[in-house]
């Protein structure tokens, strides 16, 4: 019998956190989906990783650093071109505070 | 029963760097909304931050300030959470393996000092700013702030009261100042503070529950916030009640905090290594490196003030309040060998000078090399104090060295006693009536006397000397 890994609770709770309303049917089909994702993940833990370090990174690249030097920003019109709705040189969202 | 209260503190400090932690945009405070914006601070699809390298050698210095251990590895992850002033749905923060541990600072608390312990300290992105229309149903953002560096400084639940808070708070914010790496200015945002505080039984050892208190934009409000907040839970249970875990909002006006709404919700930020950074390292070499470039602390520096100056500690510590103004003092006496002259004149005149205009130290007119050559003038008794106050008003007015107002306006002491002595005698001839009184016992006719020489000589003479020559010729 397939385990279930995520449940549809859990699901909803991750979309609620995500600013995300999902249908009992979207509900369900995601967690299937994500069920067979995370299935499939177990095929990690059949490797044997006794004394290896967790990797953090796919490239054993470390520091890498830009120095501290101001250079060129947007134009403010160019930085708000994709924004749903601007005024006064700034984006504008639905009230957020009470 | 008796309540105790536990006090943990974040605090976060903007770092003083010119770009943003991981672009070029400017980190200068009040420009154009929006305008110190790019592809990467706005958190566009396929972008690749860079960490700033001057980012971490300030979070080092303020670790090594602090006596945390620095790691030698640490990395990034990503905070995530949905809010309209961080426009990546994440912050870039650090989570597991922190770049320093295990510090601690030193407070002075009544009765003496106090070890006050810093869990850890890390960097991370400032979110962006965000005005709620008073108008509208709307909030509008401005993302310049968006990727301004920050480090964040956690303390232990050291603290047990307002007091020590401020103290600690104070301590953390000077050794900022000091290190150069943040302006420290609690009304722009540059250093906040955060605080979680709950009551235990005295003498128990388990926490009680806790709230978190935000908004607290000054010292004075830290102590004022945390003070309402002890007595609130302590009111709480006295009567039986319980404190409920929430983060409250500190109303300065009215003088209340209340429960927070709107933002938030059971808090569940799915940390997880950032994928875009690589990890940091840092080796011995490099925090020796560090180690090299930092100043002496507030804290050495008063103490070495009262021992080498001999100098009260009230004055070391108000000498001592800037790092700049430590080395105007310093330099004063270096030029002048008069330390106890020297933190007279820049605690006295200066300070109150500066005060008056709003001014920091570094843009007052008087250099440290022309409050030097005023105070010799006095030591070596060409000008009198009461001139000398003259000749300060008159330097910090026009930038003018003291040796060039003096002769402009005369104001050479008359320290010639035959010339003096000619003065006092024609003063005396003048005035019979008042001789006849003196010599007659009445003694306060002296006084008299003093005010008709000072005048006749427009003040220049040395009030000594006068005082001298007087009683002398006065007797007959």
């Amino acid at each position: 019998m397939e385990t279930t890994k995520i449940s549809t609770d859990e699901v909803t709770y991750v979309a609620n956190l995500a600013r995300l309303i999902f249908a009992e049917e979207e509900t369900e089909r995601f967690a299937s989906q994500l069920n067979a994702i995370l299935r499939y993940m177990d095929t990690l833990q059949e490797v044997d990783t006794t004394g290896v370090e967790p990797m953090t990174h796919a490239i054993a690249q470390k520091n890498a650093f830009r120095t501290d030097a101001v250079g060129e920003s947007l134009p403010v019109k160019t930085a708000l071109a994709n924004a749903p709705e601007a005024r006064g040189n700034c984006f504008q969202v639905p009230k957020v505070i009470e | 029963m008796e309540y105790e209260p536990v006090i943990g503190l974040e605090v976060h400090a903007q770092l003083l760097t010119d770009a943003k932690i991981f672009c070029g945009c400017s980190t200068k405070f009040g420009a154009a909304p929006n305008s110190h914006t790019c592809p990467i601070c706005l958190g566009m699809p396929g972008v690749l931050p860079v960490l700033n390298k001057k980012v971490v050698e300030f979070m080092m210095k303020m670790a090594l300030a602090t006596n945390c251990r620095l790691n030698r590895g640490c990395l990034f992850a990503r905070k995530n959470y949905f809010y309209p002033d961080l426009p990546k749905g994440y912050q870039i923060s650090q989570y597991a393996q922190p770049p320093a541990e295990h510090g601690w600072v030193e407070v002075e608390i009544a009765g003496g000092k106090k070890r006050i312990g810093i869990t850890r300290i890390h960097m991370e992105e400032d979110a962006g700013k965000l005005m709620h229309d008073e108008f509208s149903p709307v909030s509008r953002v401005d993302l310049n702030r968006t990727g301004v560096p920050l480090i964040e400084i956690v303390s232990e639940p050291d603290i047990r009261g307002a007091e020590e808070a401020a103290a600690y708070l104070r301590r953390l914010h000077e050794t900022l100042v000091y290190l150069e790496i943040c302006d420290g200015n609690m009304e722009e945002g540059s250093f906040r503070c955060d605080a979680n505080v709950s009551l235990r039984p005295k003498g128990s050892e388990t926490f009680g529950t806790r709230a978190e208190l935000k908004n607290m934009n000054s010292f004075r409000n830290v102590q004022r916030a945390l003070e309402y907040e002890i007595k609130r839970q302590q009111y709480l249970l006295e009567g039986g009640g319980s404190v409920v875990q929430e983060t409250r909002l500190w109303d300065d006006t009215a003088g209340v905090s209340h429960p927070m709404r709107g933002k938030e919700e059971a808090h569940d930020y799915r940390y997880f290594p950032d994928p875009d950074l690589v990890p940091v390292v840092i080796d011995d070499a490099w925090v020796e490196a560090v180690r090299q470039t930092l100043p002496e602390l507030p804290l050495e520096r008063r103490e070495r003030f009262v021992r080498d100056y001999q100098i009260p500690a009230y004055d070391a510590g108000v000498l001592t309040a800037s790092r700049q103004l430590a080395d105007y003092y310093e330099e004063v006496v270096r030029l002048s060998a008069e330390p106890k002259l020297a933190s007279n004149w820049v605690m006295g005149e200066i300070l109150r000078f500066l005060n008056e205009d709003k001014k920091e130290i570094r843009a007052c007119p008087i250099t440290p090399a022309a409050l030097a050559e005023l105070i010799s003038l006095i030591k070596e008794g060409q000008i009198s104090g009461k001139m000398a106050k003259e000749v300060v008003d008159q330097m910090y007015r026009t930038g003018a060295a003291p040796g060039a107002i003096i002769k402009e306006k005369g104001l050479v002491q008359i320290t010639d006693e035959a010339a003096l002595s000619a003065t006092i005698a024609a003063v005396i001839a003048a005035n019979p009536g008042q001789l006849a009184q003196y010599r007659a016992g009445k003694e306060k006719v002296f006084g008299f006397f003093v005010g008709q020489v000072m005048k006749a000589t427009q003040g220049k003479a040395n009030p000594q000397l006068i005082n001298d020559l007087l009683k002398k010729m006065l007797a007959g």
